[in-house]
């Protein structure tokens, strides 16, 4: 990816010059140091927790430090079906976490609403919160998910730091 | 006829409708007004035992007269036996004697039977919503000429316009 560039002193062997931007930097400590919240809303949290554990081991991408709370994360992994009346819960946790945030979708369920075509069931969370990635499947597998998660940090990587950003699209 | 049914019919001949017996499954129908005085039957008489109170759903007829069945299921843990109590409940008359005061586990679940379908339990002592918000106004979902997708309410995001 180019990300870091590293000069080798001729003499010794001994790293002595990296170079890159500040930007770049930023984005890559963001990148490998994403927290995740426990947002587990049905079956898809079962694939989300054996995502994180021992076989599968979600920390390999820096992504395995799950907090129970929001303040304390910048991943929200919608994982389950929405009911409606949980909608402004997620919403409310959504606002609480702090900036930079991210969301994925996990699961056809948090995507469109799966075969739940009913009067309780949210047609896919990007109604009310802005969706980063969407994860396909039902449940999807534990590589699923990290496929969503390294298209995730791709997308970090091209994220503008000290530049304004876009508008983000409202939900 | 099951020994048990045969023992409703001989102390309720006025209350008892009908009894059905499949695959060892005994479903007891009875008259809406002698709910009440059965379930304390069930509940008290040593040779029947029913303690415990399994579960109550309801069903929607829209064809029938009498639109609404109520389904209480108890067993005595005991005896090791259950019976299911059945009546009907017309839909412009909807409501029925609670059976809270006879088994306390039927509190919730017949808070559900009125969230879903819209039956009334009389004496019922916290009869509100229970699955749906205490504010929802589109009816009851679960009868059969509600919209499957509801009327709007799961597309209703108004949390969204609220200034934080």
């Amino acid at each position: 990816m180019g990300l870091i560039q590293l000069g080798r002193h001729q003499k010794d062997g001994d790293i002595d010059v990296i170079t890159t931007t500040i930007e770049r930097a930023v984005n890559w400590a963001r990148k490998g140091s994403l927290w995740p919240m426990t947002f587990g809303l049905a079956c898809c949290a079962i694939e989300m927790i054996a995502a994180v554990s021992s076989r599968y081991d979600m920390d390999r991408f820096g992504a395995g430090v799950f907090r129970a709370s929001p303040r304390q994360s910048d991943l929200m992994i919608v994982a389950g079906t929405v009911c409606r009346r949980m909608a402004p819960v997620i919403r409310k946790i959504y606002d609480q976490m702090p900036e930079p945030k991210y969301v994925i979708a996990m699961g056809s369920c948090a995507t469109s609403g799966n075969i739940y075509d009913s009067y309780s069931v949210v047609q896919g969370v990007d109604r009310f919160v802005p969706v980063d990635i969407y994860v396909p499947g039902c449940p999807p597998t534990p590589e699923a998910l990290f496929d969503g998660i390294l298209k995730l940090q791709e997308r970090i990587m091209q994220k503008r730091v000290f530049t304004k950003q876009p508008e983000q699209v409202k939900a | 006829m099951h020994p048990l049914a045969e023992r409703i019919k001989r102390e309720f001949p006025d209350g008892f409708a009908d009894a059905v017996e499949w695959r060892g499954d005994l479903a007891v129908t009875v008259k809406r007004d002698a709910v009440h005085a059965i379930a304390q039957f069930l509940r008290h008489d040593p040779d029947v035992d029913c303690d415990y109170m399994v579960h109550v759903s309801s069903v929607d007829w829209p064809d029938d007269e009498e639109r609404f069945e109520v389904v209480w299921e108890v067993a005595s843990i005991r005896k090791r036996h259950r019976i299911r109590l059945k009546t009907r409940v017309p839909e412009s008359d909807c409501q029925v004697d609670s059976l809270t005061d006879v088994w306390h586990g039927a509190n919730f679940m017949e808070r559900e039977v009125y969230d879903m379908m819209g039956i009334r339990f009389r004496n019922h002592p916290d009869l509100r919503r229970i699955l749906m918000p205490d504010d929802y106004a589109e009816g009851y979902p679960l009868r059969k000429d509600f919209p499957l997708q509801g009327k709007g309410w799961r597309d209703t995001f108004e949390f969204l316009n609220e200034k934080v």
